[in-house]
């Protein structure tokens, strides 16, 4: 296990620290991902999982402490090396963080534009696929302030995917989103992760449904993560954080079952 | 520790300042390189070129014809009380080459496209739309900012030429026209008067000037996120874009005197 973890680790973070002005927002963060799989961040509002996204994406430096990438560090790593690796990145922002003056067949096309040597018509066939994946091939001339809050997640995972990327980070990909819509991005993250393959990073609020999704599951609370395992065992574990945690969130039922009958009781 | 709290405040807003002027360094230094940095993107150039420059040539073409209308009436006043109306042309000519013309059209381009590109800029900090940038391994520097510095600096000195010409005219206009001075003479003394080192001075003013006005306008776009007096929501773009346009026209006179200072 240990080995195998060592090996398989797309992204390693190791005693990350981070200080905004006098608010500790990361105190000790240790935390490794699964290559191939997917892990899921979760936490209250303002633990800090979107800085935690945004120091694996080398967006924000660690006051203190390693993250690694495919093994290489990027504190230390050159502007070059930094893009390298960001050219196997892919990143759905919270906000889908469209560009607003652009077509969404631009915004799709963009990346493939600046970061490749295809020609417009092999471009045209990428984005195209991408966008047909998504259901948006007939909004392609549309602006992003034309399009509703689940089609401008929907153009942020195929601008994300267009290059293919080896990691896809998602940041609360459907916070603000009724059921049907989350339901619609779910399948649409189902289907593209088996045909590309990508390590996936989600941080969300949608538990427990977000488990249906996830290999592993780590809780970030008091500017550290609490521990990451099988979702099965994150609704069953003593840890008493990832207790609180899992009654808040989805109450007592899934709470372990050995206390299972009094707190039907009490309730 | 009460005696000790005006220190402090005097050290943080010392370290800040010296902080802000290093990011600013930092920042014009990496946009000028990306400048000078194969590949050049062509296409975003012209654009940010037309953007800058052919929109605003409308505003250029007015602001500089009443200005030479009104040098030529004043002007016509002041030399009338000597007997030297002859004058006239070289006048309007030589204040309008070494001064008025770039000042003018800088603090015109400040308004249009200075708080503009402030403002877009600003935006797309706030909407981690240059975050995005960043995570598809674009240089937003590249991608973003070296266009608009390379078309300010070709465009704020076209228009300078634009507005001395159209200037030149409206006070060709008033003198020659209106108030009946040969315009033989107007045209003489300007020829004879205007030397090389004045279109000198003009041309170096306008391309400082742009790249002042780029800069500052873009730099505060780009670090919206590190003002001090938050640069959060649609409120903290407009208190940066107001503080960007208040800081490139002053940029732009005191500069105006530092350069004619240095040049005379
Ligand atoms: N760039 C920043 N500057 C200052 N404070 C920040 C910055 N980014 C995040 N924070 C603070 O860090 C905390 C965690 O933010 P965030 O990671 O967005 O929370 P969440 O877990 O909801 O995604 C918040 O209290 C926020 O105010
Ligand atoms: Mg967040």
């Amino acid at each position: 296990m240990q080995s195998d973890k060592t090996i398989q680790a797309a992204i390693e973070l190791t005693g990350v620290e981070k200080t905004f002005g006098r608010q500790k927002v990361l105190a000790n963060i240790n935390l490794s991902i699964a290559a191939g799989k997917t892990t899921i961040i979760v936490g209250g509002s303002g633990q800090g999982k979107s800085v935690i996204l945004k120091h694996m994406l080398g967006l924000v430096r660690p006051d203190r402490g390693m993250v690694e990438v495919f093994g290489k560090d990027l504190v230390r790593a050159s502007k070059k090396e930094l893009n390298q690796i960001r050219m196997e990145f892919g990143v759905l922002f919270q906000n889908a963080a469209l560009f607003d003056s652009m077509t969404v067949y631009d915004n799709v096309a963009l990346p493939l534009r600046e970061r490749t040597k295809l020609t417009e018509t092999e471009i045209r066939a990428k984005v195209r696929e991408k966008l047909d994946m998504m259901d948006l091939i007939e909004s392609d001339d549309k602006y992003p302030a034309q399009l509703s809050g689940g089609m401008k997640k929907r153009v942020g995972l195929a601008r994300a995917l267009v290059l293919n990327p080896k990691v896809v980070f998602f940041d609360e990909p459907t916070t603000g989103l009724d059921v049907s819509r989350s339901n619609e991005i779910y399948r649409l993250f189902h289907k593209t992760q088996s045909q590309l393959n990508y390590t996936a990073v989600i941080v969300s609020h949608d538990v427990p449904k977000i488990f249906k999704l996830a290999d592993y599951v780590a809780l970030l609370a008091e500017g550290e993560i609490q521990g990451v395992m099988s979702p099965e065992a994150f609704q069953l574990s003593d840890h008493p954080l990832i207790r609180r945690y899992v009654e808040e969130t989805m109450g007592p039922i899934y709470s372990s079952a050995k206390e299972e009958a009094g707190l039907y009781e009490s309730a | 520790m009460g005696l000790s709290k005006p220190f402090e405040k005097l050290g943080d807003s010392c370290l800040s300042f010296l902080e802000q002027s290093g990011r600013m360094g930092i920042f014009l230094f990496s946009c000028l390189l990306n400048l000078i940095k194969p590949p050049y993107p062509l296409f975003p150039v012209i654009r940010q070129a037309h953007f800058i420059g052919v929109r605003s040539v409308f505003v250029i073409l007015f602001t500089g014809a009443f200005t030479g209308m009104v040098l030529g009436l004043q002007g016509y006043y002041t030399l009338s009380k000597f007997g030297s109306e002859g004058l006239l042309g070289s006048a309007v000519a030589l204040s309008l080459i070494r001064e008025l013309g770039p000042v003018l059209t800088a603090l015109m381009v400040v308004g249009r496209a200075g708080s503009a590109i402030c403002a877009e800029i600003g935006i797309m900090r706030n909407s981690e739309q240059i975050d995005a940038l960043e995570c598809m391994a674009i240089d937003p520097y590249k991608y973003l900012l070296a266009p608009k510095f390379l078309a300010g600096i070709v465009a704020v000195p076209l228009l300078t030429c634009i507005f001395d010409v159209i200037g030149i005219l409206g006070g060709y206009l008033v003198g020659v026209v209106l108030l009946d001075v040969n315009g033989g003479t107007f045209f003489q003394g300007m020829y004879a008067s205007v030397e090389w080192q004045d279109i000198e001075m003009g041309i170096v003013k306008s391309l400082v000037f742009g790249l002042l006005i780029i800069w500052i306008a873009a730099a505060k776009g780009f670090f919206l996120h590190l003002e001090k007096s938050g640069g959060f929501g649609a409120e903290g773009v407009s208190r940066t874009t107001t503080d960007a346009v208040v800081l490139s026209s002053v940029s732009v006179l005191v500069w105006d005197y530092l350069i004619s200072a240095i040049m005379l």
